[in-house]
């Protein structure tokens, strides 16, 4: 008896510390939500802060990026655009590459895929600044297809699309073949439909390297009205902090639309995301 | 899709266009048309700009006039500001290499045995940093960290009798606010690397070590640890080569250079001298060296997971 009730103890106990640890990991997120209702001259004053009282509590700062910070919602739809291009442009250009790399025989393909690793092992900061000088020789700075452009063949999605497309019938191309079908029709009316969980992923991935992407947009966005969100988030960080109200409200506002979409579709963000570290 | 090379004549003809389809879509054209965008961006995303990057990085670089200077940027490196970069960069890398590596595997061992009941919702909760940018997730930081009293980060040291820290000062804090930013948004990825690779753990060893009277903590240390011995490595090894990549989480908290370099590392010294200097033949030289740095390291991975030697069999 007194051996089972300290088992009990034990797996309460356990369970306890789990909730615990999940609720420090979300903390950060709380508090930014709690904080957004704060006025953002308090929060210029005291960071964020335990001590709150009831009555500071205004939607102040929501208010203001609704009326007056049209700024904020150029990079809104700057953001959604470079990432709805980065998604439909790179699951078309990847799916293909992957595709073709699994289920056809042809001359060069393990170079192809050999050369898809040796893209995956250079970091992107190395490629930079040459890249960043081709942008200023092409006259691309500062358009979007300047920051789409590394993204749309992504050698992540390639290598995970390979991966996955390896698992696919190739008895079916056989058979729409002798039905006629030509390659293209196979591709895009077959085997790619049967690539929908894989491409559910990778749209994930994409869409979160793209929305969060930083540094490249950095370089290469010069103007405020090009400005992504992270892009304008950050520039609003200066010591004056005058700009608290679109910068705290503004955070809220990028992170929810990516936690609600990831509430529906955890599976695919899962498998997206995991795979995406690997590339950072 | 039409822009394979077409060295038949008369396309308008209806045989001479058949014949074309025909080429189009036979077996041994239409790979090398599927896989031609990404030999295209290989060729002017990767292979040019890194070749450009070493020309560059033997180039005196100003608008309208490049020189050849020799190894003159590469003499320059090595100066107190780079090895403020470098020493930084390593202590962010072992310490993140250490802690994303060990609280991830002990969470997800944690979270993997029979007695704990809300698994979804813990997955969910850590991994939810892991979607915010590192700009929005260093913005809270940020705040949390603020150098007033009143901040959440000195009430809470102050409860256990420490005086309020200017974080974003202080050599220790500084790198403290760092590393604790990058394990807030990865803790919760790495801990599905550790639940998938646990789930291929063989239940038998465990058995056997029950029969033989194991501790718990020596079926840990006996069994768990050395079959998790794969996933270790491509977990530490993700988080040195992210680690030496970083760049946003010094930006972050200091968007306009950190005081004596306190928050300085390597990508962010290649970015203040290439970008904000605008001295892109020396930021490429920096860009070279770090290169050689990230390649040794994966080479020592490839060593330890025994890469080259599964190759020879």
């Amino acid at each position: 008896m007194a051996k089972n009730t300290r088992k009990k103890g034990l797996i309460i106990l356990a369970n306890i510390s789990i909730i615990l640890v999940a609720l420090i990991a979300l903390f950060p997120i709380i508090s930014l939500i709690f904080s957004s209702f704060i006025p953002s001259s308090l929060l210029m004053r005291n960071g964020i802060t335990f001590s709150v009282s009831m009555d500071q509590i205004s939607l102040g700062n929501y208010e203001f990026i609704f009326t007056q910070a049209a700024e904020y919602w150029t990079w809104y739809g700057n953001s959604m655009l470079i990432s709805a291009l980065t998604i439909v442009l790179s699951l078309f250009f990847s799916s293909m590459v992957g595709y073709a790399l699994a289920l056809y025989d042809f001359k060069g393909r393990n170079f192809f895929f050999l050369l898809v690793l040796l893209i995956l092992m250079i970091p992107f900061e190395i490629l930079m600044l040459p890249l960043f000088q081709l942008m200023i020789n092409t006259q691309l700075v500062n358009t979007y297809l300047a920051v789409i452009l590394p993204l749309i063949v992504a050698p992540i999605a390639v290598f995970f699309f390979r991966q996955y497309a390896l698992g696919l019938p190739k008895e079916l191309m056989d058979a729409a073949r002798i039905d006629g079908a030509t390659e293209y029709g196979i591709f895009f009316r077959i085997m790619l439909p049967l690539m929908g969980p894989s491409l559910a992923a990778m749209a994930i991935l994409l869409g979160l390297m793209s929305w969060n992407n930083f540094l490249w947009p950095l370089l290469v966005l010069r103007s405020n009205d090009m400005f992504t969100l992270p892009i304008g988030l950050a520039a609003l960080l200066t010591p004056y902090g005058n700009n608290y109200d679109i910068l705290i409200a503004g955070s809220v506002m990028t992170i929810i639309p990516i936690v609600i979409l990831f509430l529906f579709f955890q599976r695919y963000f899962v498998s997206g995301v995991t795979m995406g570290s690997v590339k950072g | 899709m039409n822009t394979y090379p077409n060295t038949e004549a008369k396309p308008k003809e209806v045989t001479g266009k058949s014949k074309i389809m025909g080429i189009l879509n036979s077996r041994k054209v239409v790979p090398y048309i599927f896989v031609a965008p990404f030999l295209i961006s290989f060729l002017v995303l990767t292979l040019y700009p890194a070749i450009q990057g070493i020309i560059m990085s033997f180039q005196s670089i100003l608008p309208g006039q490049v020189n050849f200077i020799g190894l003159e940027n590469y003499s320059r490196v090595f100066n107190p500001a780079f090895y403020d970069a470098f020493w930084n960069t390593t202590i962010y890398v072992v310490i993140t290499v250490i802690v994303l590596t060990i609280i991830p595997m002990l969470l997800a061992v944690a979270l993997n045995s029979k007695i704990i009941y809300f698994k979804a919702f813990f997955r969910a909760s850590l991994f939810i940093p892991a979607l915010t940018s590192t700009i929005v997730g260093g913005m809270i930081f940020r705040l949390m960290f603020s150098g007033q009293e009143t901040s959440m980060a000195n009430q809470f040291i102050g409860i256990l009798g420490l005086d309020p820290v200017n974080w974003r000062f202080n050599a220790w804090s500084a790198m403290f606010l760092m590393t604790i930013l990058a394990a807030w948004r990865w803790i919760g990825v790495n801990i599905l690397y550790f639940l998938a690779a646990l789930q291929t753990v063989p239940e038998e060893l465990y058995e056997a070590a029950d029969i033989d009277g194991a501790s718990k903590y020596q079926k840990f240390i006996h069994i768990t640890v050395p079959q998790l011995k794969p996933i270790i490595i491509f977990v530490s090894t993700i988080t040195i080569i992210n680690g030496f990549r970083m760049f946003e989480e010094s930006f972050v908290f200091w968007e306009d250079g950190s005081p004596n370099h306190i928050g300085l590392t390597m990508v962010r010294y290649i970015y203040q001298e290439g970008i904000q200097q605008n001295d892109l033949g020396f930021g490429a030289a920096l860009g070279v060296i770090l290169m050689m740095i990230i390649f040794i390291i994966s080479i020592i991975y490839l060593i330890l997971t025994g890469s080259f030697k599964k190759e020879d069999a």
